[in-house]
């Protein structure tokens, strides 16, 4: 394949040697004329000293026949601009964005960046995966859409509890896909019935997410029952 | 009329100043509180510092319900990017963005972003007071309704400035 990385910090730098060890063709586009100079002392000459939300700088380095376009300066507005104009100007099928402010997120979707990379959300993600709390837990986005892959942990008081899934009110596009219990996983079934300490991985609609916490974690509003 | 403006350079001053003058509600956002300077004694709408591309802070000021918004910061990607999210997400109607790179300029255009070109602009007030021709391409590139790949909704016609506003004065640069 042929991709064109956008910043040579430290993750187009080792985004490059890593791709061109996978044996495929990249050029790398940094701005600042001293770190491309010591780039390419380092990995040989793919790197172009050109700043790559320039539409001619895009060019000279052969965006009309990328693979891929990967953005991955430090800057959001940066790496929106560059995936914008190698989608629309230059036709790439892909486009990689990396994002630093999550608020940023669905924006860069909407507005036709193929994948986004999150440092921010990654962190954030395993944080909270070390936090035991008895809510939603997003595990992963999935495609380019609204879907993403959810985690319930169920507790004793979680209105599923001794219900079958089949009789469990689920908003509409959302599946209950697997459950851990034991450690086991094991897949959803019309007459699986769960039970305190399930952990249940649910694929859902974003917009669904109050549905599903109605369902699975119980009510967040009236809470105090004990 | 409500108007937002971001980046309180000459520029962001005097259009913020302009518009205050004609009695609009005006809200002018920068990074730098010394910035603000520029603005007149006399200026009465909204200062604030901020950073103009994060949704977070526009909707905390506000910014949501305006009508015009103009993003004139010293970055290319920054104006495109506050453009957009005043577009997309706060669904203003009337929003142009300064973009000094002609390609740029364009480019947006066709992605439905108005975009104002100080390099065309300014080279084309050159020649002319040379008594040559000018470039030909305009200064300001009006958004060309919306793209299908993008998946967005259109960009609404640019309107008039209500009542007795002309259209921006976009001589002034510096």
């Amino acid at each position: 394949m042929f991709i064109i990385v956008v910043g040579g910090g430290k993750v187009g730098y080792y985004l490059t040697k890593e791709l061109i060890g996978a044996g495929h063709e990249v050029v790398l586009l940094e701005k600042t004329r001293a770190r491309a100079t010591q780039i390419s002392d380092e990995i040989g000459s793919v790197v172009l000293a050109r700043d790559g939300s320039e539409g001619s700088a895009l060019a000279e380095a052969g965006a009309n026949r990328a693979d891929v376009v990967a953005a991955v300066t430090g800057d959001d507005e940066d790496n929106l601009v560059i995936c914008q104009m190698a989608k629309h100007h230059f036709a790439v099928k892909r486009t990689i964005a990396r994002v630093n402010n999550p608020k940023n997120e669905l924006l860069f979707r909407h507005l036709g960046v193929d994948e986004i990379i999150s440092p921010t959300r990654m962190a954030l993600g395993s944080i909270e995966q070390d936090i035991p709390v008895h809510e939603l837990l997003h595990l992963a986005d999935l495609g380019s859409g609204d879907l993403e892959l959810i985690e319930a942990l169920l507790a004793e008081d979680s209105p599923a509890i001794g219900k079958a899934s089949a009789d469990l009110p689920m908003p509409d596009g959302c599946t209950l896909f697997a459950y851990i219990r034991a450690d086991k996983a094991q897949p959803v079934r019309a007459d699986t019935v769960f039970r305190a300490g399930d952990k249940v991985i649910v694929i859902g609609r974003r917009d669904c997410e109050e549905a599903l916490h109605g369902t699975l974690i119980g009510s967040a509003v009236e809470g105090d029952e004990i | 009329m409500r108007a937002v403006v971001i980046g309180c350079g000459r520029v962001g001053a005097t259009l913020a100043d302009s518009l205050d003058r004609a009695g609009h509600r005006v809200l002018i956002v920068d990074t730098v509180t010394a910035a603000f300077d520029r603005l007149p004694a006399t200026f009465r709408g909204e200062a604030v510092r901020g950073d103009g591309t994060d949704e977070d802070t526009l909707l905390r000021l506000g910014a949501n319900g305006a009508d015009l918004f103009v993003a004139l910061t010293e970055g290319d990607n920054r104006n495109i990017m506050a453009a957009q999210v005043a577009r997309e997400s706060l669904g203003i109607p009337l929003v142009l963005a300064k973009v000094n790179d002609p390609v740029r300029a364009r480019a947006y255009a066709d992605l439905g972003i108005a975009t104002i070109n100080r390099t065309t602009l300014i080279t084309d007030a050159i020649l002319e007071f040379a008594g040559f021709a000018g470039s030909g391409d305009p200064a300001v590139h009006v958004g060309r309704g919306h793209d299908h790949a993008m998946d967005v909704p259109p960009a609404v016609a640019p309107r008039p400035l209500g009542g007795a506003a002309t259209p921006l004065d976009t001589t002034r640069e510096g």
